[in-house]
């Protein structure tokens, strides 16, 4: 009879992080493809943009932009010169549209979109999550895979590719689809939402990538390898 | 699930990153164009994109949206690929010649355009550039210079040729026959200045402008699809929007 406390029968062997499968296949190819198919339509794109760099019709009032008349970086161009630039931009929609949409398939398909998609229910938990991060709450609300915040990040993003998608096949055939250029506000709009929206995706990349080295490291791998085994084994 | 199975497929997927990484760099740098490897397949995909532009988003039928006068742009820039604004020496000694594949060869002054069909349109114009300004355009729809020349069944384009150094295009038959292509004569409700085709160009607000031949000289019926200055640079051939 010890006083100390008795160790289990069968006692396990010291805590051994077991690794948790965490990204599909089609999520992890999508996800690097989408990285390689934006930064050569965003490339592409700045090389058109040059060849007229504002926003309006001619000779009528131009749109408040702080790009106007800048010419980005020759290193961040791709194409040469308009033509190669408009070709490179119309060669690369497609894959891009084709992996947006295996990837949107697999999250409708497997389920998954249930714990990405912001829903209203989310709304009440976005809120705890905000007092949360501005430490007027304690405790960590509960959550499953992505608590609210992310929900909303992820459901933001992809509403955006979707209006970059259409914002650009307005401005591509503004006649043939000018219903959806009329509901972009007409065509120089269409062009300048267009260009807004490459913005808010670098913006986004940039927090995304701050905050999987910030704070959790193993889901870069995980995104690498499919299996995750850091510090938020969350599977729901 | 064993440890040694994890970081061989760790260390396979970090190479494919980099080299997927290398490429993206490579790709963005120094306003590479592809190279001759690439440049080719890039082509192809034009003309893929040609055909569904032209085969399905095209309608024979859809008009442009129109304005009213007072919508108009207050300028509209005017190009050309000669060193200086092309002109006539001989104006009143130019017609405009039609052959190719048809059964009717025809020689049309600028009187006997303005002598047929006449269609006014403001619209906007799009320039591949990305720059829009809206015009008033005034001249004969090509599907009435169509009717009278007469094309064969073979004659599947045509081709656009101008006294603008070597410009020319080549459009396909249902764009040319599209109700807004027209030949036009005046804009603005005065004739067509020096800066913008004098004296006859092409014109449809569901091209983009440099579809739009100016200093127009002749339309030839062909059943192989013309090439045109900028198209055969690179620039996309249909540009329909």
């Amino acid at each position: 009879m010890s006083d100390g406390p008795t160790p289990p029968a069968n006692a396990a062997p010291p805590p051994v992080r077991a690794p948790v499968r965490r990204h599909h296949w089609i999520v992890r190819v999508t996800h690097w493809a989408t990285l390689l198919l934006v930064t050569g339509m965003i490339a592409s794109g700045l090389q058109i943009y040059e060849a007229y760099a504002r926003f309006g019709n001619r000779g009528g009032p131009l749109f408040p932009s702080p790009f106007d008349g800048t010419q980005f970086p020759h290193w961040t161009r791709l194409g040469g010169w308009l033509a190669g630039a408009l070709n490179w931009h119309f060669a690369l929609m497609w894959p891009l549209v084709t992996v947006g949409l295996l990837y949107l398939g697999y999250l409708v398909q497997s389920g998954e979109w249930r714990a990405l998609l912001f829903r209203p229910r989310d709304v009440r938990g976005a809120i705890d999550m905000t007092r949360y991060y501005l430490r007027l709450r304690r405790d960590h609300p509960p959550q499953g895979k992505h608590n609210p915040l992310q929900k909303l990040a992820y459901t933001s993003i992809y509403l955006l590719g979707a209006v970059a998608v259409l914002t650009g096949l307005a401005i591509y055939k503004p006649v043939q689809l000018s219903w959806l250029t009329a509901l972009f506000g007409g065509f120089q709009a269409t062009r300048y939402w267009h260009f807004w929206i490459v913005w808010i995706f670098v913006a986004f990349t940039i927090t995304h990538v701050i905050l999987v080295f910030a704070v959790d490291p193993a889901s870069f791998r995980a995104m690498l390898t499919g299996w995750y085994r850091g510090r938020f084994p969350s599977r729901d | 699930m064993t440890e040694s199975q994890t970081p061989r497929l760790d260390r396979r997927a970090f190479v494919t990153l980099g080299v997927a990484g290398g490429a993206a760099s490579l790709v963005a740098a120094c306003g590479w164009d592809g190279g001759n490897a690439v440049r080719p397949r890039l082509l192809d995909i034009s003309r893929l994109n040609d055909w569904v532009g032209e085969k399905i988003l095209f309608s024979p039928t859809r008009l442009a949206r129109t304005y009213t006068p007072a919508q108009r742009s207050a300028m509209l820039p005017g190009y050309f690929i000669s060193n200086s604004v092309p002109t006539l020496e001989n104006p009143s000694a130019w017609r405009l010649r039609v052959d190719g594949l048809v059964r009717q060869p025809l020689d049309l002054s600028l009187d006997d355009l303005m002598g047929m069909p006449r269609v006014t349109y403001t619209v906007k114009h799009h320039c591949v550039e990305g720059w829009s300004a809206i015009a008033t355009w005034h001249g004969v729809p090509v599907s009435a210079v169509v009717q009278r020349c007469q094309p064969l069944d073979a004659a599947r384009y045509i081709r656009f040729v101008s006294f603008d150094s070597d410009y020319s295009n080549g459009w396909d038959m249902a764009s040319a026959l599209h109700p807004q292509t027209i030949l036009a004569y005046g804009m603005n409700d005065n004739p067509l200045p020096p800066a913008h085709g004098a004296p006859l160009r092409l014109y449809s607000p569901t091209k983009l402008g440099y579809k739009m031949t100016k200093y127009l000289v002749s339309l030839t019926f062909t059943d192989k699809r013309p090439g045109g200055y900028w198209e055969d640079q690179g620039y996309p051939w249909f540009a329909g929007i």
